[in-house]
């Protein structure tokens, strides 16, 4: 950009639109979140003890503000339990990713390659789950997968196995459910970059002497870089905070930090250690983002 | 010309009702420049991506150095294309685009480094090896869409109105350029275009196309002075057509509307409708003396020449290239059309 105009008042107006959003429905309750993560837990409604008070003079807010601890992060790095759920939620989202991606990079090929008038229906097909609560969706997986279920059922009957498998209420499970639940965010953004590249790229390819596979992997996907890691960011972020999940398929052993951030807050009544946990989520969560931003801005800068 | 490099027998493509070629034959030799030259939808762009391997033919056969090209795949034919978009990679730089081809064969590195280097010297692009193509302008591009169709040293290049998308200064000096680079290479160029200028500067024969079929194949020259039909003489170039009566009484003759014509040598029969194409420069125009009457209507100065209307009858304006003296609307004009020039076209029945 070659010298900054001042902006008019109603730019500013419009321009002030979504910060204003993002302030009253993001950074508000984070503050608030922010704000019960460094109190005490007691038994008490609301069940804790607030630190800081509207009535507090500025001096009396500097006298505890030095005496501010952080007993409740500590916990999340002391208590393994944290750490592990941590641990165990990143490399759940991190495979859940994987295999969205790999059942969705196909489809979209296909969705991509498939004639022109076709697509809006295949889009909207990718979209129809939307339709339906996601509840009963991964209720539906429940009768799917349990010993009695379809699956085990249809695999007997076959005499394919003598006894049912075990599959409800593994971290297996989990992983099929986000899959399942995940894939319109991946399939949508990798299907955008894929139809919107030239067909003559390929012929050109193919007409220097690259076969159908060459083609693809030094043209077509290199070419759908950016919807494959807006896809992967879009299913990863929430995957890893994902509670309905993990609570409704996973087993007792599947450790994903939404559901022990749901014990704290709901079993436990420890608002303050609950409230810690998703303020470092959000952190664990924001990094990866913004590094992924920043790559994309400062490519967006090369090319120019 | 011994055997052809390339060579296209009665060849057919159908696109649902569609007939995009219609029984093409074209031979073209080695180190040939042929130049494919029609409106759109003539076929000439079906015709190419037949070549290229990325259509299929309905019917006829395809060979390339005596090899039926029929189920060889694009990625297997010793054939290049130069894409009228370029198709450059956006995601490769400018050498790694050149050197694409050269990677799949599987070259030594320092030979894909030598090649690249060579091309991008030849193509004038030698400083802009590390660019991305987005930072190169229209012409760099469609430099490095000919140095990159070149590398791997195809045995024919296929050229898709490589000059299309330039302006028409830089066009001029890349027609020299090409044609310099196609002696240079000698590898045969076949270039598609629906430009005739391009068509008849650069080609060493032209293969005028029309509704999937092929009218007329002959140098640039001959597609110009001796139009096989009525529909090369309209495309190429600007001409007259007039309509008229073969005479055979007491030497060969002309009859129009706006008098008789001498003609000197014609095949047609006596009393047979006919159409005679001449050329505005090919008509001479004086002030007196003999000739046909006419009256100038309107004129156009093209530079080297003045483009006269001229009236020679109530329905007959005949247009004419004035290369001296000066006309004003409303003068009185003398034309001559010698008895060998033009051509005459019988009218089909």
């Amino acid at each position: 950009m070659t010298g900054r105009r001042r902006l008019s008042l109603g730019e500013r107006l419009t321009l002030a639109i979504p910060y204003l959003w993002i302030a009253a429905f993001f950074l508000a309750p984070m503050l608030l979140i922010a704000k019960i993560s460094i109190s005490h837990s007691v038994l008490a409604r609301p069940p804790y003890e607030p630190r800081f008070h509207l009535s507090d003079s500025l001096a009396e807010m500097w006298v505890k503000a030095r005496t501010l601890t952080f007993e409740n992060y500590r916990a999340l790095v002391s208590d393994s339990l944290y750490f592990d759920a941590y641990v165990s939620s990143l490399w759940i989202a991190a495979v859940a990713t994987l295999a969205t991606l790999l059942v969705a990079y196909p489809f979209a090929l296909a969705m991509a390659r498939s004639p022109r008038e076709w697509r809006p229906f295949l889009i909207g097909a990718a979209a129809a789950p939307f339709w339906t609560s996601f509840l009963i969706r991964v209720y539906a997986w429940i009768a799917l997968l349990k010993d009695e279920g379809l699956i085990n059922n249809a695999l007997m009957a076959l005499g394919l196995v003598h006894a049912p498998l075990e599959m409800f209420a593994t971290t297996g499970a989990v992983i099929v459910g986000i899959v399942y639940s995940y894939l319109p965010f991946m399939l949508l953004p990798i299907y955008a970059a894929l139809e919107g590249q030239d067909p003559s790229l390929r012929e050109a390819a193919a007409d220097l002497g690259a076969s159908p596979i060459d083609v693809f992997l030094r043209v077509t996907l290199p070419l759908s870089r950016e919807g494959v890691i807006a896809g992967a960011l879009l299913v990863f972020i929430p995957a890893v905070g994902e509670f309905v999940i993990p609570d409704l398929l996973g087993g007792s052993d599947t450790l994903m930090i939404g559901r022990t951030l749901w014990n704290d807050f709901f079993a436990n009544h420890d608002w303050p250690a609950a409230s810690a946990a998703a303020i470092a989520l959000v952190s664990i969560l924001l990094v990866p983002l913004l590094l992924w931003e920043r790559a994309r801005l400062r490519e967006e800068e090369g090319r120019r | 010309m011994s055997a052809p490099l390339l060579s296209v027998a009665g060849v057919t493509k159908k696109y649902g009702a569609v007939v995009a070629l219609d029984g093409v034959s074209i031979d073209v030799g080695a180190g040939e420049f042929f130049a494919l030259l029609g409106p759109s939808g003539c076929g000439k762009t079906t015709l190419m991506r037949c070549i290229a391997g990325f259509e299929t033919p309905d019917g006829g056969r395809l060979t390339l150095k005596g090899e039926d090209l029929a189920g060889v795949p694009p990625y297997r034919r010793p054939v290049n294309m130069m894409f009228q978009s370029y198709a450059l990679f956006p995601h490769l730089n400018v050498f790694e685009n050149v050197a694409f081809g050269l990677r799949r064969k599987g070259e030594s590195d320092g030979a894909i480094r030598a090649r690249v280097g060579e091309l991008l010297d030849m193509t004038q692009l030698a400083p802009f090896g590390a660019r991305r193509i987005n930072e190169l302008s229209g012409g760099q591009r469609q430099r490095v869409a000919l140095a990159r169709a070149l590398a791997p040293r195809p045995a024919l290049l296929l050229l898709d109105e490589p000059l299309g998308a330039l302006d028409r200064k830089l066009r001029e000096e890349t027609q020299f350029q090409l044609k310099e680079i196609q002696r240079k290479t000698r590898t045969s160029f076949v270039i598609v275009t629906h430009d005739q200028d391009e068509a008849l500067a650069l080609a060493d024969r032209v293969a005028v196309m029309c509704a999937g079929k092929v009218e007329q194949i002959a140098p640039p020259a001959d597609i110009y002075e001796k139009p096989a039909t009525r529909f090369v003489a309209g495309f190429v170039g600007e001409t007259n057509f007039i309509d008229g009566v073969i005479a055979r009484d007491g030497g060969a003759a002309f009859v129009t509307s706006f008098g008789r014509l001498p003609r000197a040598e014609c095949a047609l029969a006596d009393g047979a409708r006919a159409t005679l194409s001449v050329r505005p420069e090919r008509i001479d125009i004086s002030r007196e003396g003999e000739g046909i009457a006419g009256r100038v209507e309107d004129f156009v100065f093209r530079g080297e020449y003045t483009l006269l209307r001229v009236r020679v009858a109530p329905d007959v304006v005949l247009r004419v290239g004035a290369y001296d003296g000066r006309f004003a609307i409303g003068d009185d004009v003398k034309l001559t059309i010698a008895p060998d020039t033009g051509v005459l076209f019988a009218e089909a029945a």
